[in-house]
Protein backbone atom coordinates (compact mmCIF):
# COMPACT_ATOMS: atom_id res chain seq x y z
CA UNK A 1 0.00 0.00 0.00
CA UNK A 2 1.59 3.23 -1.14
CA UNK A 3 1.54 6.59 0.53
CA UNK A 4 -1.26 8.98 -0.19
CA UNK A 5 -0.85 12.60 -1.22
CA UNK A 6 -2.19 13.86 2.10
CA UNK A 7 0.41 11.89 4.06
CA UNK A 8 3.20 13.41 1.97
CA UNK A 9 1.68 16.87 2.37
CA UNK A 10 1.74 16.43 6.15
CA UNK A 11 5.17 14.81 6.38
CA UNK A 12 6.93 17.30 4.13
CA UNK A 13 4.90 20.35 5.03
CA UNK A 14 3.78 20.99 1.45
CA UNK A 15 1.28 23.65 0.52
CA UNK A 16 -1.82 22.40 -1.28
CA UNK A 17 -2.33 24.89 -4.10
CA UNK A 18 -5.08 23.06 -5.98
CA UNK A 19 -6.86 19.73 -5.74
CA UNK A 20 -7.73 19.69 -2.05
CA UNK A 21 -10.25 16.95 -2.85
CA UNK A 22 -7.67 14.76 -4.56
CA UNK A 23 -5.44 14.18 -1.54
CA UNK A 24 -6.58 10.60 -1.12
CA UNK A 25 -4.78 9.67 -4.31
CA UNK A 26 -2.13 7.00 -3.92
CA UNK A 27 1.46 7.75 -4.93
CA UNK A 28 3.07 4.93 -6.90
CA UNK A 29 6.42 6.58 -7.60
CA UNK A 30 8.23 9.80 -8.29
CA UNK A 31 9.88 11.64 -11.13
CA UNK A 32 11.89 14.86 -11.21
CA UNK A 33 12.59 16.86 -14.36
CA UNK A 34 11.86 20.22 -15.97
CA UNK A 35 12.12 18.96 -19.52
CA UNK A 36 8.58 18.18 -20.57
CA UNK A 37 9.37 15.59 -23.21
CA UNK A 38 11.47 13.66 -20.70
CA UNK A 39 8.61 13.67 -18.25
CA UNK A 40 6.24 12.65 -21.03
CA UNK A 41 8.27 9.60 -21.94
CA UNK A 42 9.57 8.54 -18.51
CA UNK A 43 7.15 9.50 -15.73
CA UNK A 44 4.89 6.61 -14.86
CA UNK A 45 1.20 6.51 -14.02
CA UNK A 46 0.56 7.47 -10.41
CA UNK A 47 3.90 9.20 -9.98
CA UNK A 48 4.41 12.42 -8.13
CA UNK A 49 6.24 14.87 -10.40
CA UNK A 50 8.71 17.43 -9.05
CA UNK A 51 9.46 20.43 -11.27
CA UNK A 52 10.12 24.17 -11.30
CA UNK A 53 7.95 24.65 -14.38
CA UNK A 54 4.71 26.37 -13.51
CA UNK A 55 2.96 27.21 -16.80
CA UNK A 56 -0.30 25.52 -17.68
CA UNK A 57 1.23 22.87 -19.91
CA UNK A 58 2.38 20.96 -16.82
CA UNK A 59 -1.28 20.22 -16.12
CA UNK A 60 -1.82 18.66 -19.56
CA UNK A 61 1.17 16.40 -18.98
CA UNK A 62 0.08 15.31 -15.51
CA UNK A 63 -3.42 14.66 -16.80
CA UNK A 64 -2.32 12.75 -19.92
CA UNK A 65 -0.03 10.49 -17.89
CA UNK A 66 -2.43 10.08 -14.94
CA UNK A 67 0.22 11.32 -12.54
CA UNK A 68 -0.64 11.42 -8.83
CA UNK A 69 0.14 15.13 -8.72
CA UNK A 70 2.75 17.84 -9.23
CA UNK A 71 5.09 19.42 -6.71
CA UNK A 72 6.24 22.84 -7.89
CA UNK A 73 9.53 23.37 -6.05
CA UNK A 74 11.69 26.34 -5.03
CA UNK A 75 8.69 28.47 -4.12
CA UNK A 76 8.05 29.17 -7.79
CA UNK A 77 4.92 31.21 -8.30
CA UNK A 78 2.25 29.18 -10.10
CA UNK A 79 0.39 31.17 -12.74
CA UNK A 80 -3.38 31.66 -12.22
CA UNK A 81 -4.06 29.98 -15.58
CA UNK A 82 -2.23 26.88 -14.38
CA UNK A 83 -4.32 26.79 -11.20
CA UNK A 84 -7.53 27.16 -13.16
CA UNK A 85 -6.59 24.39 -15.55
CA UNK A 86 -5.54 22.06 -12.73
CA UNK A 87 -8.95 22.44 -11.09
CA UNK A 88 -10.62 21.66 -14.41
CA UNK A 89 -8.43 18.66 -15.14
CA UNK A 90 -8.43 17.41 -11.55
CA UNK A 91 -4.68 17.60 -11.12
CA UNK A 92 -3.36 18.26 -7.63
CA UNK A 93 -0.62 20.90 -7.42
CA UNK A 94 1.50 21.08 -4.29
CA UNK A 95 4.22 23.64 -3.63
CA UNK A 96 7.32 23.83 -1.49
CA UNK A 97 10.13 26.33 -0.90
CA UNK A 98 12.65 23.49 -0.97
CA UNK A 99 14.54 22.87 -4.21
CA UNK A 100 13.88 19.90 -6.50
CA UNK A 101 16.87 17.95 -5.17
CA UNK A 102 15.89 18.33 -1.53
CA UNK A 103 12.24 17.53 -1.99
CA UNK A 104 13.00 14.52 -4.20
CA UNK A 105 15.40 13.24 -1.54
CA UNK A 106 12.79 13.64 1.16
CA UNK A 107 10.18 11.84 -0.95
CA UNK A 108 12.64 9.01 -1.49
CA UNK A 109 13.28 8.85 2.23
CA UNK A 110 9.53 8.45 2.80
CA UNK A 111 9.68 5.33 0.69
CA UNK A 112 8.64 6.72 -2.67
CA UNK A 113 10.91 5.05 -5.18
CA UNK A 114 11.16 5.71 -8.87
CA UNK B 1 10.83 16.11 -50.70
CA UNK B 2 12.78 14.74 -47.80
CA UNK B 3 11.55 11.50 -46.44
CA UNK B 4 12.56 9.35 -43.55
CA UNK B 5 11.17 6.19 -45.08
CA UNK B 6 10.32 5.41 -48.67
CA UNK B 7 7.53 7.43 -50.22
CA UNK B 8 6.03 4.33 -51.71
CA UNK B 9 5.27 2.78 -48.39
CA UNK B 10 3.82 6.02 -47.13
CA UNK B 11 1.47 6.37 -50.08
CA UNK B 12 0.44 2.81 -49.56
CA UNK B 13 -0.38 3.55 -45.95
CA UNK B 14 -2.53 6.44 -47.10
CA UNK B 15 -4.37 4.33 -49.63
CA UNK B 16 -4.89 1.64 -47.09
CA UNK B 17 -6.50 4.25 -44.93
CA UNK B 18 -9.04 5.03 -47.58
CA UNK B 19 -9.80 1.36 -48.11
CA UNK B 20 -10.40 0.97 -44.41
CA UNK B 21 -12.87 3.83 -44.28
CA UNK B 22 -16.10 2.79 -42.66
CA UNK B 23 -14.31 0.13 -40.66
CA UNK B 24 -12.88 2.58 -38.17
CA UNK B 25 -14.34 2.30 -34.70
CA UNK B 26 -13.72 5.99 -34.30
CA UNK B 27 -12.02 8.85 -36.05
CA UNK B 28 -11.23 12.32 -34.76
CA UNK B 29 -9.75 15.39 -36.33
CA UNK B 30 -8.46 18.49 -34.59
CA UNK B 31 -7.31 21.83 -35.93
CA UNK B 32 -4.22 23.02 -34.11
CA UNK B 33 -3.05 26.60 -34.32
CA UNK B 34 0.65 27.35 -34.18
CA UNK B 35 1.94 29.46 -31.31
CA UNK B 36 -1.13 28.95 -29.17
CA UNK B 37 0.45 27.57 -26.00
CA UNK B 38 -2.65 28.28 -23.92
CA UNK B 39 -4.74 25.55 -25.46
CA UNK B 40 -1.80 23.26 -26.23
CA UNK B 41 -2.49 19.70 -25.18
CA UNK B 42 -6.27 19.97 -25.43
CA UNK B 43 -6.53 17.81 -28.54
CA UNK B 44 -4.42 15.12 -26.86
CA UNK B 45 -6.60 15.28 -23.74
CA UNK B 46 -9.74 14.80 -25.81
CA UNK B 47 -8.15 11.90 -27.69
CA UNK B 48 -7.17 10.26 -24.43
CA UNK B 49 -10.63 10.52 -22.88
CA UNK B 50 -12.33 9.20 -26.05
CA UNK B 51 -10.00 6.19 -26.11
CA UNK B 52 -10.72 5.58 -22.44
CA UNK B 53 -14.44 5.58 -23.25
CA UNK B 54 -13.79 2.93 -25.89
CA UNK B 55 -12.29 0.77 -23.17
CA UNK B 56 -8.80 0.72 -24.61
CA UNK B 57 -6.11 -0.46 -22.19
CA UNK B 58 -3.80 1.84 -20.30
CA UNK B 59 -0.54 0.91 -22.00
CA UNK B 60 -1.97 1.67 -25.44
CA UNK B 61 -3.56 4.88 -24.20
CA UNK B 62 -0.23 5.96 -22.74
CA UNK B 63 1.57 5.41 -26.04
CA UNK B 64 -1.13 7.26 -27.98
CA UNK B 65 -1.07 10.08 -25.42
CA UNK B 66 2.69 10.51 -25.77
CA UNK B 67 2.52 10.37 -29.57
CA UNK B 68 -0.41 12.75 -29.88
CA UNK B 69 1.00 15.18 -27.33
CA UNK B 70 4.38 15.35 -29.02
CA UNK B 71 2.85 15.82 -32.48
CA UNK B 72 0.43 18.42 -31.15
CA UNK B 73 3.24 20.32 -29.41
CA UNK B 74 5.41 20.22 -32.51
CA UNK B 75 2.64 21.94 -34.47
CA UNK B 76 2.10 24.49 -31.69
CA UNK B 77 5.81 25.20 -31.25
CA UNK B 78 7.07 25.07 -34.83
CA UNK B 79 4.26 25.41 -37.38
CA UNK B 80 1.69 28.02 -38.39
CA UNK B 81 -1.21 25.62 -38.21
CA UNK B 82 -1.98 21.98 -38.63
CA UNK B 83 -4.38 19.12 -38.15
CA UNK B 84 -4.16 16.10 -35.92
CA UNK B 85 -6.23 13.10 -36.98
CA UNK B 86 -6.72 9.86 -35.11
CA UNK B 87 -8.21 6.71 -36.58
CA UNK B 88 -9.11 3.81 -34.36
CA UNK B 89 -9.35 0.51 -36.25
CA UNK B 90 -9.92 -2.99 -34.97
CA UNK B 91 -6.28 -3.81 -34.51
CA UNK B 92 -4.50 -0.47 -34.51
CA UNK B 93 -4.64 3.26 -33.91
CA UNK B 94 -3.27 5.62 -36.52
CA UNK B 95 -2.27 9.20 -35.82
CA UNK B 96 -1.69 11.57 -38.72
CA UNK B 97 -0.37 15.08 -38.14
CA UNK B 98 -0.12 17.47 -41.05
CA UNK B 99 1.14 21.01 -40.65
CA UNK B 100 1.76 24.13 -42.64
CA UNK B 101 5.08 25.45 -41.46
CA UNK B 102 8.77 25.84 -42.10
CA UNK B 103 9.40 22.13 -42.61
CA UNK B 104 12.43 20.26 -41.27
CA UNK B 105 15.63 20.82 -43.29
CA UNK B 106 17.34 17.68 -42.01
CA UNK B 107 14.92 15.03 -40.83
CA UNK B 108 17.64 12.56 -39.83
CA UNK B 109 19.22 15.16 -37.59
CA UNK B 110 15.84 16.07 -36.11
CA UNK B 111 15.30 12.40 -35.29
CA UNK B 112 18.37 12.41 -33.05
CA UNK B 113 17.68 12.73 -29.33
CA UNK B 114 18.65 16.17 -28.06
CA UNK B 115 18.61 17.95 -31.41
CA UNK B 116 16.28 20.93 -31.38
CA UNK B 117 15.73 24.21 -33.19
CA UNK B 118 13.48 25.64 -30.48
CA UNK B 119 14.12 29.19 -29.26
CA UNK B 120 15.70 29.95 -25.90
CA UNK B 121 12.33 31.18 -24.61
CA UNK B 122 10.63 27.91 -25.52
CA UNK B 123 13.45 25.91 -23.94
CA UNK B 124 13.13 27.79 -20.67
CA UNK B 125 9.55 26.53 -20.52
CA UNK B 126 10.86 22.98 -20.69
CA UNK B 127 10.02 22.40 -24.33
CA UNK B 128 12.54 21.93 -27.10
CA UNK B 129 14.54 19.20 -25.39
CA UNK B 130 14.96 17.55 -28.76
CA UNK B 131 12.97 14.54 -27.63
CA UNK B 132 9.70 15.10 -29.46
CA UNK B 133 10.32 13.15 -32.63
CA UNK B 134 12.36 10.41 -30.89
CA UNK B 135 9.55 10.02 -28.35
CA UNK B 136 6.98 9.67 -31.12
CA UNK B 137 9.07 7.04 -32.84
CA UNK B 138 9.73 5.15 -29.62
CA UNK B 139 6.06 4.67 -28.83
CA UNK B 140 4.98 3.77 -32.34
CA UNK B 141 5.03 0.45 -34.17
CA UNK B 142 5.18 2.26 -37.49
CA UNK B 143 6.53 5.77 -37.86
CA UNK B 144 6.87 7.89 -40.96
CA UNK B 145 7.79 11.52 -41.41
CA UNK B 146 7.93 13.68 -44.49
CA UNK B 147 8.90 17.29 -44.65
CA UNK B 148 8.79 19.90 -47.39
CA UNK B 149 10.95 22.94 -46.72
CA UNK B 150 8.82 26.06 -46.58
CA UNK B 151 5.62 24.05 -46.79
CA UNK B 152 5.22 21.76 -43.85
CA UNK B 153 5.61 18.38 -42.23
CA UNK B 154 3.52 15.25 -42.19
CA UNK B 155 3.86 12.55 -39.55
CA UNK B 156 2.17 9.17 -39.47
CA UNK B 157 2.21 6.96 -36.41
CA UNK B 158 0.65 3.51 -36.10
CA UNK B 159 0.22 1.73 -32.80
CA UNK B 160 -1.02 -1.86 -32.87
CA UNK B 161 -3.15 -3.32 -30.10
Amino acid sequence: MGLKLKQVVEELDLKVLTGEKLLNREIKGGYTSDLLSWVMSHAKEGSLWVTVQSHQNIVAIASLLDLAGIIVAEGVNVEPKTREKSEQEKVCILTTDKNSFEISGLLYKLGIGS
Amino acid sequence: MKSYKSDKKYLYADRKDKNHKGKFLMSMRFDISGGNLDSAGEASSTIKSKLKQLGIGYSIIRRVAIASYETEMNIVLHANRGTLSVYVAEDHIKIIAVDEGPGIPNVELAMQEGYSTATEQIREMGFGAGMGLPNMKKCSDQFEIHSDIGKGTKVMIVIFF
